[in-house]
């Protein structure tokens, strides 16, 4: 497959993606099923294109075909099969060929399998689609083609960077990218509602799978970036409010808002309005997190080069797709129809309040993370915004948003009785009471122990109440196992979904705060023979040697360490990699459930004989790993709920409607 | 990996052969007490060279005479605002990572909750605006719908309310 | 959507629709006003202006407390800096070491503006190896009147320097009046800060 033909089939997506964006919707103001119809083909020929293209630029990587100056500047003969298929990506030009190949595929399921869909609806939101996968494809064409040629042909590559020859970082961009473009089916979906006037269940009822399975994603994607920073960076630590990280959070945030507000609007017809306005905003923040640090404006040292051109078309990209639909709600959305009765203390209340607090958090994200720029815009002078500014404002924005979730899902809709609901909350106040004391026994009396505690007391009480809610509703404790059984069958998947992705935040929240209370560090020199205590572990230096590894050296330390009468070895390494030259650091993690012990090793004070030592103990770790599998993997269990199928039957106002609305 | 490579390309930059880790066990000073204080306050100082490190957490070469300023400045009795305000003259707000609370700043520390605000002002507007004193009656496309809405409620979401 | 219309209009008190289409379009106003701020910031880029280059807030202060050891075995009588070094007349303060490249692309520079001015040119050692910095400067030149060693950086975080090369000139009352932040250009000591000595001798 050679990369001309790749480079062909991209180029013939372009005008094949700008019939889908005009064809179909000339095709629904003039009620002309003919045009509508195009956008069905029109998808899949794309995905056709854009999987070719992806697959040739794949082919070169993997045959290492050093005349394509991607491949040549980005990977290695040297390099094992994942890591150049990986590599496909680990790439400015790359990575943005997946993004639009994910979009395409995206594009061709909604055709595919969006029968049950409205036609105009349909046809409106693939033209969307469309007209998104014709930016990307003209900006990859214009700007950042992967099928450059190079002349003479080189030998051999440049190599990959070894940081990213790693699975953690290998999956991360690709799981962010399935969560960004799944919002981007959100967006269209959106756009398209404004262009018809009319928000209702059925709407919503199909914005929320995409919004599920793309939250999912994004929540594992963040998962993988951080748990890839804790175990690389040397430091142990995993969350940093680095602007690129903001850029994926600010989303995630958006879109949990709208993962929420999209239920209102299917179970209430409320919220319309906004539930829109929120799809728009998520992808407009994803388009935000995928561009802003390719362009040069938001940061100067990154790992994806920089250049003005681009920055100019991101820009344009940005102001047509944002602006653009942001104007179109401005114009359209007052006319949207009014929701119904509508109750502060209410399970719609409670999801109100949710997306309140999850909406100031992003501004919050977005603020600090833009404002260094805004405030030189405006000549303020150069400053940070950095980590102890954001612990400082969103943890305040977080504590009643997780109290809110205790009490939100026992609610019922319409008007609840919060005296009640609260009475049923008295086992989930008795666990914050004994686990707050536990915590607090089991560490001290300082600000941070109390901190501590008090994080775990949160996490005590939203895992509770997710508890008591799930089993009132199986009846857990009332009648037979069989009984319960059966009832646990019969409960809606995404009942199930919202229970486990709560219990995942839970135990997310005791991960944040035990980590970051009672994290313990000893930073030492050591030589062969000696010992230290971390944390009741007795680690002992057995020694370190030169190791060679494929493509890099290694300095290897072996350590053993002792509790009780279990012993592990642990040996961290440090690596110099040759396809480029670059070091990087191997933690060695020792992980029991509730914790891991963390050594790293580093070069001592010119002699061979003594070594840096990094002992790190690491409580409550673990937790956040499993927090956020759980959640995603609640997303999924919601996603097979049968009414979320892509293939789920038209519903009745869905049918009834269209003809009558718009005459 | 942007962090790495922001610090990978500082050490370029400084090109000084085998790059140290992040503090090192010579630096750490005697006093638990003091060492504490120069550890919080080196999370607050922002590695120049980096990209949105603290020189707590990096591995640069200047961070790291950065953070041993700070402990000589702290052994010899200088509070934690005055090691604050020395690297402030020497490299302006930028250093700090926690930007400090003064006019031009207000709209980074009161905006979130000047938004909260906002947004819970909207929010009860909208409870308000959404509980007209009488019902308007049903127009009959809406009545169509309930219909359907509750046909549907009733079919598939029985376990969707609570018990 | 002429149906919905008609609700609102006849269902809804009169005051409801303008106040939603108020706020419908902060949206949009927002972002126009982000995107204003994005546009200039590219627009500055684009001009030249480098991100990374942080602006010296010292100008227009007296420079730091210096007391910086000489470089052993270099045969120049006046060695080592001092704050007094740096008053009386105008100065160039250049912060170097052998293993920084961009300061060896700099050097010629430096060479040429010994030979043909008579500016003072002080040269901070910045953590540097002594006896590198001595080979280096026997290799490639010395155009420095005083150097002082700053191992450790207490000059370096002084002056508020970022990287090497940064070159600082110093009027004859020891005030800070000019930062340059990497090598200088033949452009820039011509165009900049040649005149500026110029200036600042009058």
């Amino acid at each position: 497959m050679s990369p001309e033909l790749g480079h062909f089939a991209l180029v013939l997506a372009l005008p094949v993606a700008l019939a889908q964006s005009i064809v179909p919707l000339i095709g629904a103001y003039r009620r002309d099923a003919a045009l509508m119809a195009i956008a069905g083909p029109a998808a899949l020929l794309q995905m056709l294109l854009i999987g070719t293209a992806f697959a040739a630029l794949t082919h070169a990587f993997i045959v290492s075909d050093f005349s394509v100056m991607n491949v040549f500047q980005n990977s290695h003969t040297s390099k094992p099969l994942l890591y150049k298929i990986t590599g496909v990506w680990g790439n400015h030009e790359g990575s943005l060929l997946l993004w639009v190949a994910i979009l395409a595929v995206f594009g061709a399921a909604v055709a595919a399998f969006g029968g049950a869909l409205p036609d105009r609806l349909k046809a409106r939101a693939l033209a969307v689609q469309g007209m998104i996968g014709l930016g990307f494809i003209a900006f990859i064409l214009f700007t950042s083609n992967p099928f450059l040629r190079v002349d003479p042909i080189p030998v051999q590559g440049q190599g990959l960077n070894p940081l990213l020859q790693d699975p953690g970082l290998a999956f991360h961009p690709p799981m962010l990218y399935l969560g960004y473009v799944g919002f981007s089916m959100a967006f269209s979906f959106a756009i398209a509602a404004l262009l018809e006037g009319r928000v209702d269940a059925a709407w919503a009822r199909w914005v929320r799978p995409w919004t599920l399975a793309a939250w999912s994603f994004l929540t594992v994607g963040i998962g993988l970036g951080s748990w890839w920073a804790y175990y690389e960076l040397g430091w142990g630590g995993w969350w940093f409010w680095d602007p690129v990280e903001n850029a994926s959070f600010i989303p995630w945030l958006t879109g949990t808002a709208l993962l929420h507000s999209a239920i209102v609007v299917e179970k209430r017809e409320a919220l319309k309005s906004w539930t829109v306005l929120l799809a728009i905003i998520t992808f407009s923040l994803s388009l935000l997190g995928t561009f802003l640090v390719r362009s040069g404006i938001l940061t100067s040292v990154h790992a994806f080069a920089s250049d003005p051109t681009r920055g100019v078309f991101v820009l344009g990209m940005l102001v047509v797709a944002v602006g653009g639909s942001l104007a179109l709600y401005a114009a359209k959305a007052p006319a949207l129809e009014p929701g119904g009765l509508f109750a502060p203390v209410s399970r719609e209340g409670g999801l109100l309040i949710n997306n309140l607090f999850l909406s100031t958090a992003a501004a919050t994200v977005l603020l600090g993370t833009l404002y260094p720029l805004i405030a030189e815009a405006l000549e303020l002078g150069t400053l940070s915004v950095g980590e102890p500014y954001f612990n400082t404002v969103f943890i305040p924005l977080m504590v009643p948003l997780v109290i809110v979730m205790g009490i939100g899902p026992l609610m019922s809709w319409k008007r609840s009785d919060l005296a009640g609901v609260i009475g049923r909350l008295k086992g989930a106040l008795v666990a914050v009471v004994v686990i707050f004391g536990i915590a607090l026994a089991m560490s001290g009396t300082s600000v941070v122990d109390i901190a501590g505690a008090a994080g775990m007391g949160l996490a005590a009480w939203l895992f509770a109440s997710a508890f008591i809610e799930w089993s009132a509703r199986v009846k857990l404790f009332g009648g037979s196992l069989g009984a319960t059984w059966q009832r646990v069958k019969s409960l809606p998947r995404a009942s199930h979904g919202m229970t486990v992705a709560h219990m995942g935040m839970a135990i997310l929240i005791a991960g944040v705060s035990g980590s970051s209370a009672w994290k313990q560090e000893n930073i030492l020199t050591m030589v062969a023979g000696e010992s230290v205590e971390v944390a009741g572990f007795t680690v002992t230096f057995n020694g370190a040697e030169l190791v060679q590894g494929p493509n890099y050296e290694s300095l290897q330390g072996t350590f053993t360490a002792r509790k009780g009468n279990s012993t592990v070895t642990l040996t961290p390494e440090r690596r110099v990699y040759d396809q480029p030259v670059q070091q990087t650091t191997e933690a060695a993690i020792h992980t029991t459930f509730w914790s891991d012990l963390y050594l790293v090793i580093g070069d001592g004070p010119g002699d061979r004989e003594q070594f840096v030592v990094r002992a790190f103990f690491e409580p409550f770790v673990p937790f956040l790993w499993y927090g956020i599998l759980l959640m995603g993997f609640g997303g999924c269990i919601s996603l097979t709920d049968r009414r979320h199928r892509i293939g789920a039957p038209k519903r009745a106002t869905a049918s009834a409607h269209p003809a009558e609305v718009e005459a | 990996m942007h962090r790495y490579i922001a610090a990978s390309i500082a050490a370029l930059i400084f090109m000084l052969g085998v790059q140290a880790l992040a503090v090192d066990p010579y630096e750490v000073l005697e006093d638990p007490v003091l060492e504490q204080r120069a550890r919080a306050l080196s999370q607050e100082l922002r590695c120049v060279v980096c990209q949105n490190e603290s020189i707590d957490d990096s591995n640069a070469e200047l961070a790291r005479d950065m953070r041993r300023l700070v402990r000589q400045r702290v052994t010899q009795g200088d509070s934690d605002e005055d090691v604050l305000s020395y690297m402030v003259e020497r490299y302006g707000d930028f250093v700090l990572l926690r930007p400090q609370f003064k006019p031009q700043n207000y709209v980074l520390w009161f905006g979130p909750f000047v938004l909260l605000l906002c947004g819970a002002v909207v929010v009860r507007q909208y409870m308000r605006q959404q509980k007209p004193k009488t019902p308007t009656p049903l127009s009959e496309a809406e009545q169509k719908e309930l219909a359907a809405l509750m046909a549907e409620t009733n079919s598939e979401s029985a376990g969707d309310k609570p018990s | 959507m002429t149906e919905e219309t008609s609700n609102e209009a006849t269902n809804e008190p009169s005051t409801r629709v303008p106040r939603r289409r108020w706020i419908a379009i902060l949206p949009v106003v927002i972002a126009v006003l982000l995107g204003g701020v994005f546009a200039k910031r590219l627009a500055d880029v684009k001009d030249g202006l480098d991100p990374t280059v942080l602006q010296s807030v010292l100008l227009n202060t007296p420079v730091p407390d210096l007391d910086l050891p000489p470089l052993p075995g270099r045969d120049r009588v006046a060695d080592g800096i001092k704050t007094k070094h740096l008053k009386g007349e105008v100065s160039l303060v250049n912060i170097w070491g052998s293993w920084c490249i961009a300061c060896l692309a700099e050097h010629p520079l430096l060479m040429a503006i010994q030979g043909q001015s008579d500016v003072p040119i002080h040269g901070i050692a910045w953590r540097d190896d002594p006896q590198a910095s001595l080979k280096w400067l026997g290799r490639h030149g010395d155009p420095y009147s005083r150097i002082g060693q700053d191992p450790i950086s207490e000059a370096a975080i002084a002056f508020g320097v970022t990287g090497a090369p940064e070159t600082f000139v110093v009027d004859a009352n020891g005030i800070i009046r000019y930062k340059h932040t990497g090598p200088i250009s033949p452009d820039d000591w011509s165009n900049t800060i040649q005149p500026l000595i110029e200036q600042l001798r009058q």
